[in-house]
């Protein structure tokens, strides 16, 4: 299929572009790496009037540090977060995910603040945001609100982004050095969707572990914090923070993969993700 | 294998290129990006038509209101099925041989109910594809649902109501086949084994979606039709009878084809308006599927239940077969193939390798509201192969033998041929006790077995799976001509001798990745004794190359492949006796090397063929009295011994199950088979590669997924997983050979070998994984779900 018609704009400041947003209303919508929209587009999915290309802003891209924050602008590509100095040596939880997310083309070109904000629940992430306490910067006409990963994610492909604002910023505090984290996904194919993905962090609580927060996703209609699991897992009882699952978890029953699987592997993953957490400092699987 | 030269082969002519890995000359032309597809194909006044496809299974189609789209931004025509109905007629999609077969009148777009999600019934024509969108959005349709036959097992129920009236139920074919005393053999037997197999519809995924483009030039009376297709003239004679053209008034050209996996040798409702509108409007008319309307419209394949048993003595000889193959081919069955042909060929070749006498096979063929099915790579190979080897596999376990024991006890001895399988088919030469020996072997089996036992015990699960098959090939009119489809069965080449010494062939068989084009280059090159550079192939055009049947069900290389080896012969033959009277030498004492004319024995250059050419086109007037030289030759090639070319070979696998998620890990894959004369090493591996890839693409992978209301629920490149490299074991790859007596050439087919048997291999594998711990899966794609259902985990 062909993309319908629609008018194309390039601002050249962040101004310009939330005026452009302001004045078309629903009938724009911003295009970040394109990577989802593009698509989008060329199947009819949606027909928006005007795209607001951000690409030619300034400083919207790039990992900063300060006062225990690293800052990733929300233009940053997947890869370019991924392969940052800072967050491979402040947010290894993101280097590990950052493979996981689709193909090197697509990492090339998609953003992670494009990602955050289409809010796909079976995307990496949303849910290292939730796992490492992320807050995203928001920037509307005149104004900037930040919000919690926690409060930003409602549902399916839908966050607290208000009409006309963008994701500017997305915000990591630097986890303490007692902390211990772990990423696993389960996909059909490499660079597919997540059948069932989890970014885990926590701290050493001598053996055991305390302030776990346990984000899966590809399991529900958004990422979901599995805040029974982590109290059991807190309590040292993996077994129990597995069995809690079944109740926070909402998967989906999709024509190819039924929801009990779904749930057999986010409990398969959460063993694995103990494990490496209770074993040593954090890990992923490979990819 | 002919002898020539004193008892040395082909392969032994000084520039032979027979046998040899040498690259196909296309492969740079492709790699640089300068191939032509029919999208590169530029007309002035193009208009691109885009089709309104059924969102319903069934339903009727009771008012099209088309006003508004007709007045939209650079529409040409909106056309409905009635009318365009005036222009094409319908056809029906049966065969004489396939007794009792039966289909309803198919249209190129639906006239009053559509009856498959996804089937055309009005067309858009504008200045572009966006536009003709645009203007499908501004078309109202009005339907009646009508109840959808989606499940092929209540199909056949009485109250389930006939898709087609005319037909009173939704049976279109049925064949039972009982040979020997199956009741009897099954009644003695020591140990019986059964299962039920299900198999999942696929399609076959092409890099280059299905594309035509047709230009009517009312002045020429002709009908230039760019078509990503197999059989061009097929596609010719076609046009012809449903467009009411005499045949020199359509040309069928057939350029670069980027893949076609069987998918693209059918008659498509949309490719037929394409034509058809073409001619109503007096324009060029192109049409491209889009992959969201490819995975609703091309062909399905697969959709098979087969419940099965086998019998065996208390030693472990297979003494009968006896099984039941329902498959559900959508509400038309595909013109002009037939959609009978996947489960005949399930009946045919079930149990193949293997000497039991007693064999009894139904098989139904029913009409459901789906995409139609029809041949795709390995037609009914992987699924008889699966029902056979996985049953083989559970008589092992029973008897408590091993694998490749039962197999080495049971296939046909390779001394016993020419014979015949139980279920008819005539075998001339195959080698499977060869081929197990050659695999257990190169797989290091009994290392492998050693291996497996020892991860066992540190927890890791892994399988080792075999699956001995046979293949198809190099089918004569058997397959389809003598049902009275006009689908040619011999194909042709014809060579030609320019002044500098090049030389043009044209084939008839043709070209769509596989590499069709370098094995004629190869083949002529060596038979006509001129460089392999100086070898211009043309293929894929019905007014310029002789008439054939074009590439498929493996027969490019075996049949269009011994027409080029005997044009060749016959122009190196002209050749030498005009250069013998030139030279005044014996023509029997000449022959032609490297491009030039040499003396047969010392080969020593007596004219190079540039020198021959300036001589016979320029200065005609000094050749001897009564000497015409002819520097074309034709010839053409049908196999006449054996309706089919059986080959045979025997694949492994070797995986490991993760027993908590389900997922299967393919480790290493191998396949030993024979096709024959191997004519290019590289391209015939290729092509096994290729198509186990396509197997594990079934067997894990690709399936199309239909609700209840037949409703496709997974039709995009996001949710249809096709194997992608990543996940792809190493495959290595060995032959036998054991060359057909048909031709001079001896080749057989390669192109399925893959497809039959990668399924069959994958699946035992991972149930031999899966043997500890009492679990079993018989359902393809075997997926996570599969897997955790079987362990009982979920």
């Amino acid at each position: 299929m062909k993309a319908p018609d629609f008018a194309y704009a390039r601002p050249a400041s962040l101004d310009a572009a939330l005026a452009l947003l302001a004045a078309h209303g629903e009938d724009a919508v911003p295009l970040a790496g394109g990577q989802s929209l593009v698509t989008a587009l060329n199947m009819r999915l949606s027909a928006p009037a005007l795209l607001v290309d951000l690409n030619a802003i300034p400083g919207l891209a790039g990992v900063t540090e300060a006062e225990g924050i690293v800052r990733i602008g929300a233009l940053t590509r997947h890869r370019d977060v991924g392969t940052a100095e800072t967050v491979r040596a402040r947010l290894p939880l993101l280097a590990a995910a950052m493979p996981h997310i689709a193909h090197p083309a697509i990492r090339n070109r998609g953003t992670i603040g494009g990602s955050v904000a289409l809010a796909d629940p079976a995307t990496e992430w949303p849910a290292c945001c939730l796992a490492g306490g992320a807050t995203i910067v928001l920037r509307g006409p005149g104004t900037e609100r930040r919000v919690a990963a926690e409060d930003f994610f409602l549902g399916l492909y839908t966050t607290a982004l208000e009409p006309g604002e963008i994701v500017t910023t997305v915000e990591f505090p630097v986890p303490e050095s007692d902390s211990v984290w772990a990423f696993e996904e389960l996909s059909r194919r490499h660079g597919d969707y997540a059948l069932a993905g989890l970014a885990a962090t926590a701290r050493r609580n001598g053996a055991g572990l305390r302030d776990v927060r346990l984000a899966f996703f590809g399991v529900a209609d958004r990422p979901v914090l599995a805040r029974g699991a982590a109290s059991a897992l807190e309590a040292g009882d993996v077994a129990g923070a597995q069995a809690a699952l079944a109740d926070e978890l909402d998967p989906p029953d999709d024509p190819a993969t039924r929801a009990a699987t779904r749930l057999q592997l986010a409990r398969v993953i959460l063993g694995r993700a103990a494990s490496r957490m209770l074993g040593r400092q954090g890990g992923s699987q490979d990819v | 294998m002919s002898a020539e030269m004193g008892g040395l082969t082909f392969l032994d002519r000084p520039n032979s290129y027979i046998g040899r890995s040498v690259p196909r000359p296309n492969a740079r032309r492709l790699l640089e990006g300068r191939g032509v597809y029919v999208d590169d194909v530029a007309v002035a006044r193009l208009g691109h038509v885009a089709y309104l496809r059924s969102p319903h299974a069934h339903a009727r189609i009771l008012s099209l209101e088309t006003a508004e789209a007709k007045a939209m931004p650079g529409v040409i025509a909106v056309v409905t099925g009635p009318e365009l109905a005036a222009i094409c007629t319908p056809w029906v999609g049966v065969l004489g041989h396939f007794k009792g077969l039966r289909s309803a009148p198919q249209h190129a777009l639906a006239i009053d109910r559509v009856t498959w999600v996804g089937e055309p019934f009005c067309a858009v024509v504008a200045r572009s594809r966006a536009e003709a969108e645009d203007a499908l959005a501004a078309i109202a349709v009005a339907f009646e649902p009508l109840p959808a036959v989606a499940d092929m097992e209540t199909a056949l129920d009485p109250d389930t109501p006939a898709i087609h009236a005319d037909l009173g139920d939704n049976l279109a074919f049925e064949r039972v086949l009982d040979v020997g005393e199956v009741d009897a053999a099954f009644r003695d037997a020591a140990v019986v084994v059964e299962e039920t197999f299900g198999f999942g519809r696929h399609t076959g995924v092409c890099l280059e979606p299905r594309a035509i483009l047709a230009d009517w030039a009312a002045a020429d009376g002709m009908l230039t039709v760019h078509h990503s297709f197999q059989a061009p003239h097929m596609m010719q004679d076609i046009l012809c009878k449903h467009l009411a053209l005499p045949e020199g008034a359509v040309r069928v050209i057939c350029k670069d084809v980027g893949g076609s996996f069987g998918i693209k040798v059918h008659i498509y409702p949309d490719e037929m308006a394409t034509c058809a509108l073409a001619l109503m409007l007096k324009r060029p008319v192109k049409f491209v599927a889009d992959r969201l309307e490819s995975f609703q419209s091309d062909i399905h394949a697969r959709d098979h239940r087969v419940s099965a048993r086998m019998a065996f003595s208390a030693e472990g000889d297979i003494l009968a077969i006896d099984m039941d193959d329902l498959t559900g081919i959508g509400p038309y069955s595909v013109y002009p193939r037939t959609s009978a042909v996947e489960a005949n060929q399930v009946v045919n070749l079930t149990g193949g390798p293997y000497k039991h006498q007693h064999y009894r096979a139904r098989a139904r063929v029913v009409l459901q509201n789906k995409a139609p099915t029809c041949q795709y790579r390995a037609v009914g190979h992987p699924i008889a192969t699966m029902v056979a080897e996985g049953l083989v596999d559970l008589g092992a376990e029973k008897l408590g033998l091993d694998p490749f024991g039962i197999r080495e006890r049971n296939v046909i001895p390779d001394d016993a041929y020419p014979c015949a399988g139980a279920s008819g088919i005539k075998l001339e030469k195959l080698s499977h006790q060869a081929a197990l020996a050659k695999l257990k072997q190169m797989m290091d089996y009994d290392a492998l077995r050693a291996e497996q036992a020892t991860l066992r015990e540190r927890g890791i699960h892994r399988g080792i799976g075999l699956a001995a098959f046979i293949e198809i090939t190099n089918p004569s009119a058997a397959f389809y001509g003598v049902g009275g489809a006009r689908i040619s069965s011999q194909d042709g080449c014809t060579i030609r001798l320019d002044p500098q010494g090049g030389i043009v062939a044209s084939v008839s068989v043709t070209e769509q990745g596989q590499g069709t084009e370098g094995i004629i280059a190869q083949i002529v090159a060596t038979a006509t004794g001129v460089p392999m550079d100086k070898v211009r192939v043309i293929s894929g055009d019905t007014q310029t190359t002789p008439y054939g049947g074009g590439t498929w069900a493996s027969r490019g290389a075996g049949i269009g492949g011994e027409a080029a080896w005997q044009a060749g012969k016959a122009l190196r033959a002209n050749v030498v006796a005009v250069a013998g009277a030139i030279l005044q030498a014996d023509p029997a004492s000449l022959d032609v090397r490297e491009g030039a004319v040499v003396d047969m024995q010392t080969g020593t250059e007596r004219m190079p063929l540039a020198e021959l050419g300036r001589i016979v086109y320029f200065r005609p007037d000094t050749l001897p009295p009564g000497v015409q030289p002819e520097f074309v030759a034709t010839r053409h090639y049908v196999p006449k011994d054996y309706p089919f070319a059986f080959t045979n070979g025997v694949q492994a696998s070797y995986v490991e199950v993760d027993v908590e998620t389900g997922f299967v890990r393919l480790l290493r894959h191998w396949c030993v088979e024979d096709c024959g004369t191997v004519l290019n090493p590289l391209l015939v591996d290729e092509q096994i590669r290729g198509g186990i890839v396509q197997g594990i693409g079934g067997a894990l992978f690709e399936h199309c997924l239909y609700d209840a209301q037949g409703q496709l629920l997974n039709g995009s490149m996001a949710d249809y997983l096709v194997p992608m490299a990543c996940e792809m074991p190493d495959i290595e790859v060995a032959h036998v050979v054991s060359a057909t007596a048909s031709s001079e050439l001896g080749a057989k087919g390669a192109g399925e070998a893959g497809t039959a048997g990668a399924p069959a291999a994958i699946v035992n594998a991972i149930n031999d994984a899966l043997r500890p711990h009492g679990a079993r899966v018989s359902r393809q794609p075997v997926t996570p779900d599969v897997v955790l259902e079987a362990l009982g985990l979920i």
